[in-house]
């Protein structure tokens, strides 16, 4: 990639505790100018805490982040003038339009009016969402109200867009939209941190962490991530998939096996020679199969591999 | 400070309380209610207490005594019993709120010249009205006793002394003793105790109940603007309210008006801004709109409407109790409000009320100010 | 062929409210023992579907029976034989586990002289011997999933509906749940399960694809991937990304080309044909490409190619 290695956002080291819980555990990361970050785990991994402190709503107990220049610990207010945040929960207002949550937001960020109905007639069109102006936001479908909070998000053209679990409940059609938008946004400079708990979703971010109990586990793009598991990911497809399950699992060179719907997941240690060793094995046993393939591996099993061996790196 | 992020939050803010129905019912329909029940509802005077008469003179003198209870308003003589027994069942029943009973001898003792004693059993399970009732019956008795000895001295042809005394009482600020005129100017500040500080106090905590607070925060608006924009709208509709509420008040109920429009807005303007800030503090603290509500009326609507003077008077309340009221701001508001309107007292002499309601004023803006703040925690 | 080995029968089912058709004549078996997949979005007629199969909704017309009792004959029957458990934690936070579960046994009219053994046999599956009186509230999600699952077949109900069991849950703990269901598969429950999260559907031995109230799609997972795309999928990493996605978009054989995080996802009609010609197709046009391969699609894919053709057929 060409786009200069900017930051736009840097975090230090930054913690946050609830009474019991060490809710993120001296985090460190960075998100450059013009990527797609995604922080990814399941609930309660800590993403939540992290984006609020990142929005300057939330103050941290330790660390330092720094979001389009400015310290959040010192100055929470100026860097929301560059910055945009969409929490997991809907956060606009249910009893008025589309028109008016529009103009609402675009006022707090000082945007004038002439731009304000350029840019969100723009944003309409591209969101599909150009009939549905005079509409109530609270009788809007889930796919479109993340929709409109992203034209919200973006009426004033921020540098940095924090994201809370966009797309969870969305339609997958819908997610795509979603995601198409951000793919235009960072084309044109913008830096987005986005969370989820789909894992699968990690794929499309630029770069990623996955994070679990508020520690990061690692941070680096996708495809690297994968070619440093070590490890090969088999799938076997098979009609009777627990039999095979129950015949593999204490073989030789396995992290991991996982029952799926139609088949066996199995993450080895070295797939090349483990492949013909199980097919003499169930052959053996008189199990049959369709296919012992070696695919590549997911983030999700990236994710239990690492959170099942204790093992946490930095990249 | 910006101009334009504050004019956005009020715009907001109006065009949420306009959608919602319930909201708008409170503003506009909830004060005229309050006048109408208060103004017709509630009546502290006595006019024409039932009385029962046992006779047992039957002469022309007791019935000339009684004619004097008649005329007086205060006394309607519903019926004439003849046995003791009669007049008693009737006071326990709730009939008769008072009994006469004229001794046998009423009119023989009063050309001997002897002292008459005139039996009256009054039901005092309403001890206030009992008090009025006994107060006015002495007094019908006495005027009566006065007239039978000036009639006495002046068969003799004895020169008419001057009354001694006589006790002219003057009514005024309300001649007719209305009690509406009374109760009335007091409910602006119910009126203004629902609109500042119930409808404020669900403000804020709608918005975390919501989740759109978390939004807003990280935007560049500030506690401030949030705060300004959000009560703003309210301040208009409460001084609206208290416009319509006293126009209603001395055109329809014909409460007079003797004081200062001026010093009415400007009471009422700073009274606002201690409910609305009590109703913005209770919206901050409390977690939940049910809970925010819940408080607002207990610490403004309740005590205006029993400690403030309003309708119960504080000088007839035990010592604790007055002392209690002197750290009710609906208690200098309401002294002004009857000052104003039923006195026409000039705004120098209200000093000693507008003076508290000032210091209040301040403090709970102050606190308002303070307490709202832009973070999660 | 009886219906004995069915748990679940649906036969040209139809609801309409109004004028709108929720749910337009879907027909479907779940064998005894099957974990079965519902997948679809919002408004696409899931809900609708499940509700009338737990009895709690009339169907408009068509027969469905659901443990060998007719949904619309005798919805009572089918409700005291069905276990479900909802998306949204229903259980009660402020009770401890054991009451919890002696709530529902209660609820689903556990008979009593079963009723310790079967709380045991629940306490046993969920893995929760020895916490039963902790506060459920303070239970870790997992835990409280299974504890929800534990409580949702208390009454040994043949076949089990579950709503987006698992979602925002972490993985392993995911991976848990599901080796119980499939567990309990074993022992012959039935669990149909309804979700929009494809990452769920994989966990199902087989799934049904509704969309605008019609069944698009029925099948394995792999079955699905390998026969209900159009297209292949191809992974294109390449430089500058921009250009390349615009340029081929308009690419003749190319028929969806999306950014997908550094690299690019194309549905062509034959990749075996499309990778020489796409290679020199960029190469024309200056942009240079690192990799293009042929990948299996994910269900997510399929599901959005089978919803895009719908669109277009309509």
């Amino acid at each position: 990639m060409t786009e200069q290695s900017q930051s736009a956002i840097v975090v230090e080291g930054l913690a946050k505790s609830f009474p019991g819980v060490r809710a993120v555990d001296a985090l460190s990361f960075d998100v450059r100018v013009g990527e797609i970050f995604g922080l990814v785990g399941p609930d309660g991994a800590g993403k939540t805490t992290t984006l609020r402190m990142l929005a300057g709503i939330m103050p941290s107990d330790a660390g330092t982040a720094t979001v389009a220049g400015f310290n959040v610990a010192l100055d929470p207010e100026g860097a929301k003038h560059s910055l945009s945040y969409m929490p997991q929960r809907f956060g606009l207002y249910e009893d008025l339009t589309v028109e008016e949550n529009i103009r609402f937001y675009a006022d707090l960020f000082g945007v004038r009016a002439t731009e304000r109905n350029l840019r969100s007639t723009q944003l309409l069109d591209a969101a599909g969402m150009s009939e549905f102006r005079m509409r109530l936001a609270g009788k809007l479908s889930g796919g479109m109200k993340q929709k409109l909070g992203l034209v919200c998000a973006l009426i004033h053209r921020p540098k940095v867009i924090l994201l809370d679990e966009p797309t969870t409940g969305v339609d997958p059609v819908s997610r795509r939209d979603f995601w198409r938008i951000l793919y235009e946004l960072v084309a044109e400079g913008v830096a987005i941190l986005t969370s989820t708990a789909y894992l699968d979703e990690a794929e499309r971010c630029h770069r990623v962490a996955l994070m679990h109990q508020g520690k990061l586990l690692f941070c680096d793009t996708p495809v690297n991530l994968k070619a440093n598991m070590g490890k090969g990911v088999l799938s076997i497809i098979a009609a009777e998939p627990r039999r095979v399950r129950n015949e593999l699992k204490d073989a030789e060179g396995i992290s991991s096996v996982l029952l799926t719907g139609d088949g066996v997941h199995i993450v080895v240690d070295d797939a090349a020679r483990r492949i013909p060793e199980f097919e003499a094995r169930l052959k053996h046993a008189g199990i049959s199969f369709d296919a012992i393939l070696k695919v590549a591996p997911s983030i999700e099993d990236l994710f239990v591999d690492a959170v099942s061996a204790g093992v946490a790196t930095h990249a | 400070m910006s101009l334009t992020r504050l004019l956005a939050v009020a715009r907001k803010e109006v065009v949420q309380i306009l959608r919602d129905s319930r909201s708008l019912m409170i503003v506009i329909v909830m004060p005229a209610i309050l006048v109408i029940l208060f103004g017709y509802g509630v009546n502290l005077d006595l006019k024409g207490m039932p009385v029962y008469v046992l006779d047992r003179d039957g002469s022309q003198q007791s019935q000339d005594l009684l004619k004097h209870f008649q005329n007086s308003e205060y006394f309607h003589i519903s019926r004439v019993v003849t046995d003791y027994a009669e007049l008693t069942r009737a006071l326990d029943d709730g009939h008769a709120k008072m009994g006469i009973v004229i001794p046998w001898d009423f009119s023989q003792r009063l050309r001997d010249g002897r002292l008459i004693e005139v039996q009256a059993l009054v039901d005092a399970s309403d001890d206030n009205t009992a008090n009025v009732l006994i107060g006015y019956t002495q007094a019908v008795v006495q005027n009566y006793s006065a007239q039978v000895q000036i009639d006495w001295l002046r068969q003799r042809g004895l020169a008419i002394q001057p009354a001694a005394m006589s006790v002219e009482t003057r009514t005024w600020y309300n001649e007719d003793l209305e009690s509406s005129a009374f109760i009335i100017p007091g409910v602006l500040a119910l009126v203004m105790s629902v609109i500042g500080a119930f409808l404020t106090s669900l403000t804020i905590a709608r918005e975390w109940e919501r989740g759109t607070m978390e939004q807003l925060i990280s935007t560049p608006v500030t506690a401030m603007e949030i705060m300004l924009g959000k009560l703003a709208p309210y301040f208009v509709l409460g001084m609206l309210d208290t416009i319509m509420t006293a126009l209603i008040a001395i055109y329809w109920f014909h409460v007079p008006f003797r004081g200062s429009w001026i010093t009415l807005m400007i009471a009422s303007a700073m009274f606002l801004v201690v409910v609305l800030s009590l109703g913005f503090l209770i919206s901050v603290l409390a977690k939940n709109q049910f809970a925010a509500s819940q408080i607002a009326l207990l610490v403004t609507f309740l005590p205006a409407f029993l400690l403030s003077g309003f309708l119960f008077s504080i000088e007839q309340m035990p010592i604790v109790l007055q002392g209690i009221t002197r750290i009710l701001p609906a208690r200098y508001y309401v002294s002004v409000l009857k000052k104003i309107f039923l006195k026409g007292t000039s705004t120098s002499m209200l000093y000693a009320d507008l003076i508290p309601l000032t210091i209040f004023t301040f403090v709970l803006a102050l606190a308002a100010t303070r307490s709202f703040h832009k973070r999660l925690e | 062929m009886p219906d004995v080995s069915n748990a679940v029968t649906v036969e040209s089912l139809v609801k309409r409210f109004g004028d709108f058709v929720a749910v337009d004549k879907i027909n479907l078996e779940v064998r005894k023992g099957e974990v079965f997949g519902f997948l679809g979005p919002n408004g696409a007629g899931k809900s609708t579907t499940i509700r009338m199969l737990c009895g709690l909704l009339k169907p408009t017309s068509g027969r469905a029976t659901v443990a060998e009792f007719d949904v619309s004959k005798n919805p009572e029957a089918v409700r005291q034989n069905i276990g479900y458990m909802s998306q949204k934690f229903s259980l009660y936070n402020d009770l401890k586990v054991i009451e919890n579960l002696r709530l529902f046994a209660g609820l689903y009219s556990v008979p009593s002289k079963s009723l310790t053994s079967r709380i045991e046999w629940a306490l046993q599956m969920a893995n929760l011997k020895g916490q039963e009186n902790l506060i459920t509230g303070t239970l870790p999600g997992g835990w409280k999933q299974r504890l929800a699952l534990g409580c949702a077949v208390l009454h040994k109900p043949p076949i089990i509906f579950l709503d987006e069991p698992t979602s925002g849950v972490d993985p392993i703990t995911r991976r848990q749940f599901w080796d119980l269901i499939h567990q309990m598969a074993e022992e012959g429950i039935t669990a149909f399960v309804t979700t929009h999260y494809m990452e769920e559907a994989e966990y199902c031995n087989r799934l049904a694809l509704i969309f605008r109230g019609r069944i698009v799609a029925l099948g394995t997972p792999s079955e699905l991937k390998r026969n209900s795309m159009s297209g292949e999928l191809l992974l294109v990493e390449c430089a500058p990304l921009g250009a390349a996605v615009e340029a081929l978009q308009s690419a003749s054989g190319v028929m969806d080309a999306a950014v997908f995080g550094n690299a690019l996802h194309l549905v062509v009609r034959d990749a075996a044909v499309a990778v020489p010609q796409l290679e020199k197709f960029l190469a024309g046009r200056n942009i240079t490409v690192s990799r293009m391969e042929k990948i299996r699609p994910s269900l997510e894919d399929v599901f959005v190619s089978i919803t895009t053709n719908e669109e277009v057929s309509k």
